[in-house]
């Protein structure tokens, strides 16, 4: 009773998901070593939607795995208070030589839940991504929308407090990517969950964001931030969604532009 | 007030269901069927054309036969080598030939598993290990297992001890080099998986890298099986003595010292055959049963 106690105090002391302070990562190159990403400064609070939107070169999975603790910054410091990050790939990343529900079963096995309660579990989390009765699935049975749900789910299993995303529905067809967008959102509010979204598409980034944060390239650098405030479910379509869209696409050519400078 | 909230419920509420009937349709549009090829299909487009190859080999042998292009003893009638199948079987000595030569090969093959595994293991995983034994391990495959028989029969005599030397170093470079190569192939991206979920060290290994690897394992294991075979038909080729009983490559080299082309051939067939037959009833349903699971089976 005690420890539940001072669980829960944890959880309400805690004010960020992620702190992101000061981070600085070089890779050696031929040329000498390359600054990826200068000084980069965020938090993500708890339950919080972060996309994190750039063109390419802004080093933004470069982040990503920083922060899900693949790679080591180079200067700067990351904390996660939640435990280990979820990561989910724009690959599914699922293991083929087990079913969907063993996927989820993997993760929750590595997280210490005991045997019998794994099954269970994964049903749950594959109801919870609307993919009933597809336990005993192989992966290459299932479609590509389907791979990645089932590719959440077992990010989900991890049970941690910071889900990261990189870039999981670009290679989706646009009908599947905005039911995915649709269900997303309704996971994410569901499970209280703070997530951190990489994308290349703006739309995509406003359509599923409370916080917008544009990356600049080569270095990146944080550029802008915008809030969104459009009330949720939105729609990719709508035109406040749009409006938006346009002052940041407008912005983000903007740092574009300056790479043909010089 | 009420009225539009419930309202306002309601529509989310059908939103929602638009959004499950909607994923419903995608997944039963996109999702891949599978199914099993009927018995017939399968009959017509795999056992019938080797069938009929084999038959109009056979064919063609008899027509030779009848056209007298060779001496009796240089080819022996399809009759004849038949006539010597049933004579080895009525006699009892033909499931004893087959016998002493599988015995031994499985006996080796086994061997060359236990050692071959671990060692492709390290070389794998060692860089040093690797740098070390790693080009020459890949190069004894192509030095014909032949070469080891006559230094094994130095060292160890002509004894079962020097067949199985004989097949170790044939098979276990190819097993050793399977699994390496399994391990090679693994994408890093099962692996940046495997670590974000927290396998790391031994367990990266249990549940990550050993299964990733296994396609390869499997190509090397089934190679390492033809290698021993191979290895053990020169070996007893070779090697002859009382002790080590009769074989099928110590009855082929009596045919040829009795110049009975027709035991000559008899032990050809039987060497072809049982080594086909292991790999059909062993190694190919192990691996047509690993890729298809992983969907890496090409649909013809």
């Amino acid at each position: 009773m005690a420890t539940t106690l001072a669980k829960a105090d944890d959880r309400t002391a805690v004010t960020h998901a992620a702190r992101i302070e000061h981070v600085s990562k070089s890779f050696g190159g031929p040329a000498g070593p390359q600054l990826v990403l200068d000084d980069i400064t965020l938090d993500v609070a708890p339950g919080e939607f972060v996309t994190l939107l750039g063109a390419s070169g802004c080093g933004k999975s470069t982040l990503l795995n920083l922060v899900a603790g693949l790679d080591l910054p180079s200067s700067g410091s990351i904390e996660t208070p939640g435990g280990r990050p979820a990561l989910m790939f724009q690959e599914h990343a699922l293991f083929p030589w087990l079913t969907a529900g063993k996927n989820i079963e993997l993760a929750l096995r590595l997280r210490g839940v005991p045997k019998d309660g794994r099954r269970a579990e994964a049903e749950r989390l594959l109801s919870l991504v609307r993919l009933d009765g597809s336990y005993g699935k192989r992966v290459h049975e299932l479609s590509g929308g389907m791979r990645q749900r089932v590719a959440l789910a077992r990010a989900l299993a991890q049970d941690s407090q910071l889900l990261l995303m990189d870039e999981p529905f670009a290679a989706l067809d646009a009908i599947t990517r905005d039911v995915l967008h649709g269900e997303l959102t309704r996971i994410w509010r569901e499970t209280n969950v703070s997530v951190l979204f990489v994308t290349h598409n703006v739309r995509e980034a406003v359509r599923l964001a409370e916080r917008v944060v544009l990356l600049s390239s080569r270095p990146g650098r944080i550029a802008h931030e915008w809030t969104v405030d459009i009330p949720q479910p939105r729609r990719i379509e709508d035109s406040a969604v749009a409006e938006l869209s346009v002052e940041i696409t407008e912005q983000l050519r903007g740092e574009i532009r300056r790479h043909g400078q010089h | 007030m009420a009225s539009t909230e419930t309202k306002a419920t309601d529509s989310k509420a059908a939103r929602a269901d638009d959004l499950a009937g909607l994923e419903a349709g995608l997944d039963a549009l996109d999702a891949v069927q599978s199914h099993r090829v009927p018995v017939r299909q399968v009959l017509v487009q795999k056992v019938l054309p080797p069938v009929v190859a084999v038959l109009l080999v056979l064919v063609v042998w008899q027509i030779l036969i009848w056209a007298k292009v060779t001496d009796d003893y240089k080819l022996p009638s399809p009759g004849q080598v038949w006539d010597e199948v049933t004579n080895a079987w009525a006699q009892g000595t033909l499931l004893d030939y087959i016998w002493t030569s599988v015995s031994r090969g499985l006996l080796g093959f086994l061997l060359a598993l236990v050692i071959g595994t671990p060692l492709g293991l390290l070389v794998a995983r060692v860089k040093f290990i690797r740098a070390a034994i790693g080009p020459v391990l890949s190069g004894l495959q192509s030095l014909p297992s032949v070469a080891w028989v006559p230094p094994a029969v130095i060292w160890l005599g002509l004894n079962d001890s020097m067949m199985y030397a004989v097949i170790l170093l044939g098979a276990v470079p190819s097993i050793a080099n399977g699994l390496v190569s399994g391990i090679d192939q693994i994408p890093p991206l099962y692996l940046r998986a495997g670590r974000t979920l927290g396998a790391t060290g031994a367990r990266g290994a249990w549940h990550i890298v050993l299964p990733a690897s296994l396609p390869g394992y499997l190509a090397g294991l089934k190679q390492g099986w033809a290698f021993s075979w191979r290895s053990l038909m020169a070996a007893e080729i070779i090697a002859s003595s009382p002790d080590l009983g009769v074989g099928l490559g110590q009855l082929l080299e009596q045919g040829r010292e009795t110049s009975s082309m027709s035991t000559v051939f008899l032990a050809i067939f039987l060497i072809l055959i049982v080594g086909i037959a292991i790999d059909l009833l062993v190694f190919s349903p192990l691996e047509r049963r690993v890729l298809r699971s992983r969907g890496l089976l090409v649909k013809s």
